[in-house]
């Protein structure tokens, strides 16, 4: 390898009567990207049955550009059914060109898809049959574990638990107050703009109290929690399948159920419904606060509006509806992580898949709860 | 025919795999694997990368079930018998994983606890007197607070063994054990897995391909090839060096690349 400049990399061949010759000359840097690729045609001159061999004379320096070119040669000559010389090759490049194979890599295979309907919906249904029962599965272990927990001959440890409450609970504080005096405040800018209209400014309180208690706060605390919570425990269980950690529980018997799902479960259900009501309060404290800057309503008359308008069986619908939300964050996040693969992405995918899944869900969900609160008449 | 080791040994069988077959999907990792494992031995499941190994370790850990044939622990085959009598014999493994695959959410102490407190009945005492007598063997006792993201490489690999000893299992199974280590600390875990044999009585099942390691102290094994995904030699690790005529298994074992069918690219 020389280091004076030699030029642009230039390669010929010579069909001479005692062999084929490539004659190389110039600089061949693969980053300076002048580097020329070998042509599929490239050995159409050289006479069949002649060995072919080198001039490298005016080879100046070289690295792994050269030696690309010169594979793609090998390759030509070896399917050209060419006798290869290499000997007047630099010694160093000789060796590289050795360890590689005179085949290309074997083209991946193209996937056929056919179609086929029929297949396709039985795949999915079973599928999803399949996800059911493992899901309801995990759910019955997890019961079962929750109740023997309970009756004291449970496998659960109590530090797993604490700390999830913990994560679950003090530290989601700060965003879901912010997001419930937000939305209350929201609900009230716009109540206050239709309501002035009637000189109804009082009704605000109303309002807000019913939207929030009965809906705004369970849905918007369940949310955050899907994102905030969900995302965390499918994520971490997801690092933990790709460590091996799962499985090494696994081998020992503990049951995943009991070690992870179950303290999951447990400390999103203990704090969700008080999260709910908290969420309620300070949401109505945002509404107050637009409705005491806004319209010509008193502190008083706002919250004897307010103790007026929403009654206690709407908190009780409120809270059991965010238990159920927190069981279907903790389940569906859970089984997310367990299901997912084993790569640095599938963490990624497996956290996505928890947010999406819980949110969604927990809107379809309330869904139901709010035709199943007509039926009812609440 | 598979060379054999001498039928010297007379110890009694404590597993045995019959013509199993393990599958991913329709992809076969190996086929046909038959062999005996005897107590109190240490059995070497040899062969290069990519050959299947921590499969047939992964399927006799009870991870994963096999698509054909028959894994006998002490005479019952392990994957038809109900899951329940599935769990107590899962109850003698104890395994070191490849990756130590310590939960890393605990410390190295609470590691080795974890399957004393949720399994077995121990008061908070004993199982702290457990934890301390099983990092102690291991030489670990310094690390006891200390969260896996703490220590080295080498230090997981002793703390997974701990905790493979949590429940005093009579069988070990140890994948790559010293994969990643420096000789000395290699040397030293060779001399903790004799020990362990010879102290507790243990049946040990060791995946590796650190020759000098199972020069040293495997005393029976079978070589997995992979392009044929069959077993291809049985016997311990030193007699297959010195009397086996399978090209593969006599290129692995003195480390020559294969001349006879070429590279394996």
């Amino acid at each position: 390898m020389n280091s004076t400049d030699r030029g642009q990399p230039e390669w010929s061949l010579q069909a001479g009567d005692d062999a084929n010759v490539i004659i190389l000359s110039g600089d061949w840097i693969a980053q300076q990207g002048h580097v020329p690729d070998f042509p599929p045609d490239g050995l159409h001159q050289a006479r069949p049955d002649r060995p072919l061999t080198f001039n490298a004379e005016g080879l100046g320096r070289w690295d792994t550009g050269l030696i690309g070119f010169l594979w793609a040669l090998k390759q030509g000559a070896a399917q050209a059914h060419l006798d290869m010389r290499a000997e007047t090759l630099p010694d160093a490049a000789r060796k590289l060109l050795d360890l590689l194979p005179d085949r290309p890599a074997p083209a991946p295979p193209i996937p056929r898809r056919r179609f086929a309907p029929l297949a396709a919906i039985g795949t999915v249904t079973i599928d999803s049959l399949t996800e059911i029962g493992t899901v309801t599965e995990l759910g019955v272990e997890t019961a079962r574990g929750g109740i023997a927990s309970l009756t004291g001959r449970g496998r659960m440890r109590l530090t797993d638990l604490m700390s999830n409450i913990r994560d679950a609970g003090p530290s989601a504080l700060l965003i879901v107050s912010v997001v419930n005096f937000l939305v209350g405040a929201i609900l009230a800018f716009v109540g206050a703009v239709q309501l002035r209209k009637f000189a109804a400014d009082i009704y605000v309180a109303s309002l807000v109290g019913i939207a929030m208690v009965r809906e705004m706060s369970a849905v918007m605390t369940a949310i955050i929690m899907a994102g905030r919570t969900g995302g965390a425990y499918a994520a971490r269980i997801a690092t933990m399948q790709g460590n091996e950690e799962i499985d090494a529980l696994t081998v020992f018997g503990i049951p995943v159920s009991s070690y992870l799902i179950l303290p999951s479960i447990l400390s999103l259900t203990a704090t969700m419904p008080f999260l709910y009501l908290y969420g309620s309060l300070v949401g109505m404290l945002g509404g107050f606060t637009v409705a005491i800057g806004m319209l010509s309503v008193t502190g008083a008359g706002y919250f004897h509006q307010t103790l007026n308008a929403v009654a206690l069986n709407q908190f009780v619908f409120g809270f059991i509806k965010s238990i159920f939300f927190a069981v279907l964050i903790g389940l569906t996040s859970c089984r997310i992580g367990l299901q997912a693969g084993r790569s640095a992405a599938d963490v990624g995918v497996a956290a996505t898949r928890a947010v999406v899944v819980g949110i969604v869900g927990v809107i379809a969900l309330d869904a139901i709860f709010a035709v199943i609160a007509t039926t009812i008449g609440i | 025919m598979v060379p054999q080791t001498p039928a010297t040994d007379s110890r009694e069988t404590l597993m045995s795999l019959q013509g199993i077959t393990l599958a991913f999907g329709p992809k076969v990792i190996q086929k046909d694997i038959s062999f005996d494992i005897k107590r109190g031995s240490i059995f070497a499941v040899m062969g290069g990368s990519g050959c299947g190994k921590s499969t047939v370790l992964k399927s006799m850990i009870g991870l994963l079930k096999p698509a054909a044939g028959q894994y006998l622990v002490d005479g019952e085959d392990y994957w038809t018998s109900d899951p329940a009598h599935r769990q107590t014999v899962s109850r003698r493994f104890g395994v070191l994983f490849q990756s130590a695959a310590l939960w890393s959410s605990l410390t190295v102490g609470e590691n080795v606890a974890l399957p004393m407190q949720m399994l077995t009945k121990m008061d908070p005492a004993t199982v702290r007197r457990q934890v301390e007598l099983k990092l102690g063997l291991v030489g670990m006792l310094q690390a006891i607070d200390q969260y896996p993201s703490e220590v080295s490489g080498g230090m997981k690999k002793r703390a997974g063994l701990a905790r493979a000893m949590a429940l005093d299992p009579d069988i070990l199974f140890f994948d790559e054990p010293s994969a990643g280590l420096d000789p000395i600390t290699s040397a030293r875990l060779d001399d903790l897995i004799l020990n362990l044999r010879d102290g507790l009585g243990a049946t040990i099942v060791i995946v590796s391909h650190e020759l000098p390691s199972l020069f040293k102290i495997a005393d029976d094994g079978i070589f997995l090839d992979a392009r044929t995904r069959t077993p291809i030699a049985h016997g311990a690790p030193a007699w297959l060096r010195d009397h086996c005529d399978e090209p593969q298994v006599h290129a692995f074992m003195h480390r020559e690349r294969e001349t006879e069918s070429g590279r394996t690219d």
